[in-house]
């Protein structure tokens, strides 16, 4: 009973969304104020209904209900109950229905936090949510209804979650990735309904951006467990493999972050709107694209675990309609929401712009590089395959963000409309040489090596350091007390710096990882050892040991720092019961300044087996600075004037002129 | 000049100079990161230099597989397509999904003894996955085959 509750919710769902994307939209153009006042009710119906239909795929999950097809496919009576709970996400229909459940959720937060919004505006949002989430809902009850039932021949035991997945990381990281992939939706509809409209100014921008900051914020979150969750899981040491998977979940994520750069612009100054609009198309886009690579298989790649080539076709069908939709529709409407105010030379407006080439170009690079293989194999037929690897991503991504950490730093410094070149001089000669300086000089005092690259990187990202603290140190100096005037400081500004910072922090973990780790990859016999650093590691041999649902070659490794007994590890070797599958169990010593990695690789007779003992420093700072990041642009959100009332401007900027610049909150000169 | 003709004229040599130099790292980057995938039927045949990094991917041909007497964590098998057998040597940690009689896909060179240095060898993910290079190998291969016959 309870999964045919959950199908037919998920078709009420359908036909309130349907009515979602058209009674509001149609009340917007015959002026009707109740047609237009109905998107509210509405969105919360659907997000009620989708809601029940997430309960009762959880409740089929928790209850081990083997005659709906989805939970035997992918659970067992064994599963620990959150890992149940979790293999509602755990394959292709269950994930498009968080997707969707995520989807209405956004729907319905931005019917809830919209107080201010005028009434048409939101009614167009909101149908342009509503026309994606019938979309994706269709896609759902045709093509994969996780409620399927198979009466006849029910198994008597659940076929288990794929082992890789039982794992923390199952838990929390698709949810986070898909907040933030349909959190740009927000920002999508924001700009569908500005180019309905040919309304676009500084109040649709102040609109846009808590939102574009939240979705970007929950990808970051969720791009960073991702990349934890292969570091510990996999087994392989590493963090990030340029998988197109990852590539596809970067991409949104970097125009996400050209997206919030454009649309500070867009607020303060009233100009780039054209080329932002094209942004948060592009940003959904992006994420869309993501879903289909993902779940169509048409690229090898790790993550292809649910390939089906036919729900590809049609989620790619769905894809052009969305993407080619507003694209012709930006065609159309573009022009009318032109911007016109100058600025010169070295205005933070240049710098924003040149921020927003650099990650669109890198995007447009990783895009080329992740499609290469497909479009390879059009042109030269399905026998003549090529791949790209790392090499490719590595020599181009890199150059472009020590070029962005540059002038990240000196736009710190900027001022919107112009910026006397002798004031930046004035202001980051000194972050400079301190940058240089400190960058060259700490790895050679630390390593007493001389590694170029490493130096660079280091100094660029101690740079960005220095450019914050010199800012925060004049922006302070006026006040009687330096606390009173950091106190002072507006919300968005604190949370565009702590941003910074984290980025900072993510180049330095990234640097020193990969120029300073140690990985070995031995051979070891019991009671062998080796040494890395001032640490050695003992191989004790291997034992075996049974798990709820697995049994496990358990390898004991006693390890010492500098001859000093330091602690035990016990990487595994898994075997799951319900497939036979086997699966690495590393283990780690996590650090602030270094991991010890453990993980064992295959027996290689005579009880020696290969052993994998790397020596990470400072690898946790790559999912810190993610997580400093994500806290900037949650912080920035909470900003003050993002909850004030401004109906008044947003209904007396008139078409496509510049923005007031009252609404610089606070009057801080710097207020991104 | 006209000051402002001559900032535009700045301008647009930035851009062209930029564009340049972003194509001309696109198109080293490629040629570092690219590597064509070829069968064991297509390495038997001489198609690729020695040193040169490609893909092979194949089944791991049974009972070819060894594990201890070589150097290190070093190992051999044979990749095959059915038609032709490459000799594979790697070192380092295997993953967990490599069995004799299962596909493989491989990055890494031959070296001057026709042997295949892999320095990475895939791991899948799914027992009942097969990826697209092997199974385009193999096909390929039994085409070849039947052709012959």
């Amino acid at each position: 009973m309870i999964p045919e509750l959950g199908n037919f919710a998920v078709m009420l769902a359908l036909c309130l969304a349907a009515l979602q994307a058209t009674i509001p939209l149609v009340g917007t153009y015959t002026g009707n104020q109740l047609w237009m006042s109905l998107c509210r009710p509405l969105s919360s119906g659907v997000w009620v209904f989708i809601a029940l239909a997430f309960a009762c795929l959880a409740y089929a999950f928790l209850q081990d209900d083997f005659s709906v097809a989805y939970v035997a496919r992918n659970s067992n009576s064994m599963l620990p109950a959150y890992y149940k709970f979790a293999a509602v996400w755990g394959a292709h229909e269950g994930s498009l229905l968080l997707w969707v459940l995520i989807l209405a959720s956004w729907a319905y937060a931005v019917s809830l936090l919209s107080r201010n919004l005028p009434l048409d505006i939101l009614a167009r949002v909101l149908s342009v949510m509503g026309l994606i989430s019938v979309g994706f809902m269709a896609f759902l009850l045709f093509t994969s209804n996780p409620f399927e039932r198979q009466l006849l021949n029910m198994p008597p035991e659940g076929a288990d979650l794929n082992p890789l997945l039982q794992d923390f990381g199952l838990i929390v990281h698709p949810p986070m990735l898909y907040m933030g992939y349909v959190g740009f939706s927000v920002a999508f509809s924001f700009a569908i309904a500005a180019l309905l409209t040919g309304r676009l100014d500084a109040a649709w921008a102040r609109w846009t951006r808590p939102w574009t900051n939240a979705a970007w914020a929950f990808l970051t979150v969720g791009i960073a467990l991702g990349s934890w969750w292969a570091y510990y899981e996999l087994g392989w040491g590493g963090w990030w493999f340029w998988d197109p998977v990852e590539n596809v979940s970067f991409m949104p994520w970097l125009v996400g972050t050209a997206l919030i750069h454009s649309l500070a612009v867009t607020e303060k100054r009233g100009v780039f709107k054209s080329w932002t609009v094209l942004l948060a198309i592009a940003a959904f886009s992006l994420s869309l694209l993501g879903a289909f690579i993902v779940r169509s298989g048409v690229i090898t790649s790790v993550h292809a675990f649910a390939v089906d080539p036919e729900r590809g076709m049609v989620l790619l069908a769905l894809l052009l309609i969305i993407i080619g939709g507003s694209l012709f529709l930006y065609a159309l409407r573009a022009p009318v929401v032109k911007g016109s105010a100058s600025y010169e030379g070295t205005s933070r407006e240049v710098f924003l712009l040149i921020n927003n080439i650099l990650l669109v170009v890198s995007t447009a690079a990783i895009l080329g590089g992740t499609l290469a293989p497909l479009i390879y194999e059009a042109i030269y037929g399905e026998a003549n395959r090529i791949s790209v690897g790392p090499p490719y991503f590595n020599i181009v991504f890199l150059p472009l963000m020590a070029l962005l950490s540059v002038f990240l730093g000196l736009s710190t410094f900027s001022r919107w409309k112009r910026t006397s070149v002798a004031h930046l001089k004035e202001q980051g000669t000194k972050a400079a040489i301190a940058a240089v300086i400190l960058g060259i000089g700490l790895p050679l005092l630390f390593t007493m090596e001389v590694d170029w690259g490493a130096m660079l990187a280091l100094s660029l990202a101690l740079w960005i350091v220095f450019c914050i603290a010199r800012d925060l140190w004049d922006k302070s100096s006026n006040r009687a007390s330096r606390v009173a005037a950091l106190k002072s400081l507006s919300l968005s500004y604190w949370g565009m710096q702590l941003a910074h910072f984290g980025f900072a922090v993510i180049i330095c973990g990234v640097v020193l990882t990969s120029h300073y780790s140690v990985e070995e990859d031995v051979r070891l016999a019991p009671g062998e050892s080796i040494e890395i650093g001032s640490y050695e590691f003992r191989f004790d041999g291997v034992v075996e040991r049974a798990g709820p649902n697995y049994d496990a070659a358990s390898a004991t490794i006693f390890v010492t720092k500098n001859g000093a007994e330091y602690m035990t590890m016990h990487p595994e070797k898994r075997t799951y019961r319900a497939r036979g599958d086997m699966q690495t169990e590393a283990d780690i010593d996590v650090g602030f300044f270094r991991d010890l990695f453990t993980a064992l690789g295959d027996e290689r007779g005579e009880g020696a087996w290969v052993v994998r003992v790397h020596l990470k420093p400072f690898v946790f700072w790559i999912w810190f600075g993610a997580m400093l990041m994500a806290a900037g642009g949650i912080t920035a959100i909470l900003d003050r004037r993002y909850r004030t009332k401004r109906v008044a401007d947003a209904i007396a900027a008139p078409l496509g002129t510049t923005a007031p610049d009252t609404t610089t909150g606070g009057g801080a000169p710097v207020n991104a | 000049m006209h000051a402002a003709r001559k900032q535009k004229l700045m301008i647009v040599f930035a851009i062209l100079l930029g564009s340049a130099a972003t194509v001309a790292l696109l198109l080293f980057a490629f040629n570092q990161g690219l590597n064509v995938f070829y069968t064991p039927t297509e390495v038997a045949e001489g198609k690729v230099a020695a040193r040169q990094n490609f893909r092979i991917g194949g089944m791991v041909k049974e009972g070819s597989l060894v594990k201890q007497g070589l150097e290190g964590s070093r190992i051999a098998f044979v990749a095959t397509d059915m038609n032709e057998d490459i000799p594979v040597e790697y070192t380092g940690v295997l993953p967990d999904l490599f069995r004799e009689g299962q596909g493989v896909v491989a990055d890494g060179y031959l070296d001057e003894s026709g042997v295949f240095q892999a320095q990475q060898i895939l791991a899948k993910h799914d027992e009942n996955y097969m990826s697209a290079e092997v199974k385009a190998a193999l096909d390929a291969a039994a085409a070849k085959k039947a052709e012959q016959q």
